[in-house]
């Protein structure tokens, strides 16, 4: 993955899979503290003790289609890569939490990237399920969340002009850090 | 149990009809990005970032646009599989932002399929 954006949206379709119909995503960027976070929180399926300790297994996957899972061992490795940590935590029938935190001035910190893509894509893509985005910079705070475009959609799909206009306004105007400040 | 609001109402309706549009498939045909790990690290995002410019940009209207995940063929990503209404989906492999455009222009919009960036169009032998 080139950048964090792309792991968020790679974590989030592991979400959908396991059924969530509301994800929380959150991204922190205190350089006070030089520290960058992001934490997944979804209400799917979960996953029990067993699956969870393999999780992060690159040679372990639930799919069908291939031998190999590697979307939350590579996030785990980009954590690493630059000083951070990274959790899961799990319970089976409730939902699945993943964190990953990075040192934000680390020379091997990857860029955050295109975040609108990123919800634009998982927005659309996903039309039955909810999706809130949290961008924490420096004590402030701004709020994507799918709850309130409900009403400026009147009757139109989500991938209709209409809903691809409406979620690229809101995602412009809520003035976030949406492509990042740190592009390097 | 708590009562339920004429706000609550208004939610529980939006979500059912959001979710009802993509299972009844009330758009001329349906274009699938594969979204998988493989998928996101080849470029599957810049693929459906160009078929929501393109959707947007020139008013269309009756297509369903959505993704899926992994197809198992990794190697060959970003894909992206074309399903025009009443006719058999068609998986096309290897795309570029271009690739992706001819594709929309031809078989979405005219129903001709794009053999050359298919995944085993007329691969058979049959000798």
């Amino acid at each position: 993955m080139e950048d964090l954006s792309l792991h968020i949206l790679d974590i989030v379709e592991n979400s959908v899979t396991a059924g969530a119909t509301f994800v929380s995503i959150t991204v922190c960027e205190d350089k006070g503290h030089d520290l960058l976070s992001i934490e997944i929180t979804d209400n799917g399926k979960g996953m029990s003790r067993g699956i969870l300790q393999k999780a992060t297994d690159p040679f372990f996957t639930q799919k069908t289609t291939r031998r190999v899972g590697l979307g939350l061992s590579l996030l785990q490795q980009a954590a690493k890569r630059a000083n951070g940590k990274f959790s899961i935590e799990s319970k089976k029938g409730k939902g699945t939490t993943v964190k990953a935190s990075f040192q934000y001035s680390h020379v091997d910190r990857q860029p955050l990237g295109d975040i609108a893509e990123t919800i634009e894509t998982l927005v659309i893509g996903n039309p039955s399920v909810d999706f809130r985005y949290e961008h924490r910079e420096n004590g402030l705070l701004s709020v994507f969340d799918t709850e309130a475009i409900g009403e400026q959609l009147a009757g139109a799909p989500i991938s209709s002009p209409k809903g691809i206009r409406i979620i690229r306004e809101i995602l412009k105007k809520t003035k976030m850090n949406l492509t990042g400040t740190d592009s390097r | 149990m708590p009562k339920i609001k004429p706000e609550d109402l208004a939610k529980i309706k939006e979500r059912t009809r959001r979710t009802l549009i993509l299972r009844e498939g009330s758009g001329r045909a349906k274009v699938t990005v594969h979204m998988g790990t493989c998928g996101i690290a080849a470029g599957a995002r810049k693929i459906m970032n160009t078929l929501l410019r393109i959707i947007e940009e020139r008013e269309i209207d009756d297509i369903i646009l959505t993704t899926s995940g992994c197809a198992g063929l990794c190697s060959h990503e970003p894909m992206a599989t074309v399903e025009v209404k009443g006719t058999a989906p068609v998986k096309y492999v290897d795309l570029t932002e271009k690739k992706i455009e001819e594709i929309f222009d031809q078989h979405v919009q005219k129903g001709i399929i794009v053999k050359e960036y298919a995944l085993g169009v007329g691969s058979e032998r049959t000798e």
